[in-house]
């Protein structure tokens, strides 16, 4: 029996014929749909290497059941940059080293997005490290990870001080 | 994870009468489900999707004082709400407090009321564990239990109930509502987890088939917003479960106590409240005696279950007293960065 779901990812429209419920969204998109992207740390939501965005928020795709989130919008790391022009939290990762072997990476990009969007951190950096502690990453990027959070926040959102 | 029948619920009834084939489980964000299935340590055969659900997730400040949080409200829409960030604050700070952002933005509050304990032997899925298989014994029991009860344990089970938000939810006497084929029914939250006894397999008072639809908050609730905090001791600053945490509210009047509140996580299978404790500080001044003396009495009747988590007596005395001083001073006006942290507490 397969179980029919509708997708929007990342930005286009997907009709998937799903034939196992069991698959979860982060299994979906590396292995059926060859977006490699976001990654496969824990698979148990203890790491973050898999957010994307659904719905506009930031989640771990890891512990989401694909045939659950039948109509939703999925946003992840190769939907990011508008063609060569890369998002602006990419572009401050790069300019701050916020990465070393680069595997937590498209999950950090994917969970900065999503605090900034939130509104919650501004650049208070006590507030992004908190914001951002579902990104765990081993090789210790976290002082470049900082950086580009809050560079790339103040870019992105002039407010002062979110609430 | 073994395979399972998916069917999505369209409205209460329909998950209400799915649910009552045996082997079947209510799959909300799937943030403690899916982990569990994925681990083998619960096999449902039959997963009811209850997210479509139409009329679940709303948070409603309602008339009469009370707030009612739908079952599927999300933790983080909880926390972000500006009422109940104002009017229930250590309500708000237990839950940016738990898990990481993407969690909170996913885990419904349904769920996290039903999330299973973190116990090690439970989770592993083949440890002798009463919980999951009824009968098999307790492995937990003389082994490592750092993270075990202390409080309304037996011999047959000795795990902790892992929720921050059910803690000052117990504080302020929160209500859950229940709906099952015999109709609707409420129940304090106090009195919706079950300690282990003889059966630790049941674990809450719902009975086959019902779900839990929303959480109320009472209007008294209201008049402790000026003086109450969560504070949470864990093994890292973020993204832990409580190794023991604990709610207090108060409120002053003239310089003495009024009420108290006083409810702990981390210390029992369910949040854990001493109404004793709460009794000795009505009418005193805030004072750090006064705040002892109701931390003796709250682990008067504390028992560790070995060496390994001995500490936790102590610490929770500790954490009440802090709590309690924090409390009188003031509700900070934003909650501070590092949520229910004891770094930059008062
Ligand atoms: C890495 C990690 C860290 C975490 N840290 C914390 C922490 O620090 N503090 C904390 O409090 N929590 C923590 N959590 C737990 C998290 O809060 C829960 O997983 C979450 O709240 C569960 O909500 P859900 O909607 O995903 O529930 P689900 O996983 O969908 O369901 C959980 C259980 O509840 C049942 N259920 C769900 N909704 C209903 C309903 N309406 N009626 C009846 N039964 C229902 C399900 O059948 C299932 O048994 C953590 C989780 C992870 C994975
Ligand atoms: S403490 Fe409870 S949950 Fe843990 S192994 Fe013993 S019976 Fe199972
Ligand atoms: S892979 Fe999803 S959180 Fe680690
Ligand atoms: S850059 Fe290597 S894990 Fe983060």
């Amino acid at each position: 029996m397969t179980i029919p779901i509708r997708l929007t990812l990342n930005g286009k429209p997907h009709a998937i014929d799903l034939d196992d419920p069991r698959i979860t969204l982060l299994d979906l998109l590396r292995e059926r749909l060859g977006l490699t992207g976001a990654k496969k740390g824990c698979d148990r939501g203890q790491c973050g290497a898999c957010t994307v965005l659904v719905d506009g928020r930031r989640i771990n795709a890891c512990l989401q059941l694909a045939v659950s989130l039948d109509g939703a919008e999925v946003l992840t790391i190769e939907g990011l940059s508008e063609g060569d022009a890369l998002h602006p939290v990419q572009a401050a990762f790069i300019a701050h080293d916020g990465f070393q072997c680069g595997f937590c990476t498209p999950g950090q990009i994917m969970s900065a997005v999503g605090l900034i969007r939130e509104g919650r951190a501004g650049t208070d950096p006590e507030r992004i490290r908190e914001g951002m502690s579902g990104n765990l990453c081993r090789c210790g990027a976290y002082a470049g990870i900082l950086e580009a959070v809050k560079d790339a926040s103040a870019r992105m959102e002039p407010r002062e001080d979110a609430a | 994870m073994i395979l399972f029948d998916y069917s999505r619920a369209s409205s209460v009834a329909d998950a209400i009468a799915a649910a009552r084939q045996p082997g079947s489980a209510f799959l909300a964000a799937g943030t403690n489900l899916v982990d569990l299935m994925k681990g083998g340590v619960t096999n449902p055969e039959r997963v009811i999707d209850i997210t479509r659900l139409p009329g679940l997730s709303g948070i409603e400040a309602r008339a009469d004082g009370s707030l009612r949080i739908g079952a599927l409200a999300r933790n983080s829409d909880v926390a972000d709400d500006p009422h109940v960030a104002r009017t229930y604050p250590m309500v708000a700070e237990a839950l940016l407090a738990g898990a990481s952002a993407q969690l909170r933005n996913a885990a419904t509050v349904g769920g996290n009321l039903m999330q299973r304990t973190r116990c090690q032997y439970f989770t592993d899925a083949v440890s002798p564990c009463n919980k999951r298989q009824p009968g098999s014994g307790c492995a937990a029991l003389g082994h490592a239990t750092r993270i075990h009860a202390v409080q309304g344990w037996s011999e047959h089970c000795i795990a902790t109930h892992p929720s921050d938000f059910c803690v000052p939810l117990a504080a302020l006497d929160a209500s859950v509502e229940i709906e099952g084929q015999g109709g609707k029914r409420s129940v304090k939250l106090t009195e919706f987890h079950l300690l282990p006894g003889d059966h630790p397999e049941r674990e809450t008072v719902l009975e086959p088939g019902e779900l839990v639809t929303a959480l109320t908050l009472p209007a008294e609730a209201a008049q402790f917003a000026g003086n109450a905090r969560y504070l949470k001791v864990r093994d890292r600053t973020s993204y832990a479960f409580a190794v023991v945490s604990a709610a207090a509210a108060l409120t002053l009047d003239g310089g003495r106590i009024g009420q108290a509140r006083l409810a702990f996580g981390g210390l029992a299978l369910k949040p854990w409240r001493v109404p004793e404790a709460e009794g000795s500080l009505a009418g005193k001044a805030p004072s750090p005696e006064a705040f002892a003396e109701a931390a003796r009495i709250a682990l008067d009747s504390a028992k560790p279950t070995g060496e390994a988590n001995a500490f936790k007596v102590e610490l929770a005395r500790r954490v009440a007293v802090r709590a309690l001083t924090s409390a009188a001073a003031g509700t900070p006006a934003r909650i501070p960065a590092l949520p229910a942290s004891p770094f930059g507490l008062v």
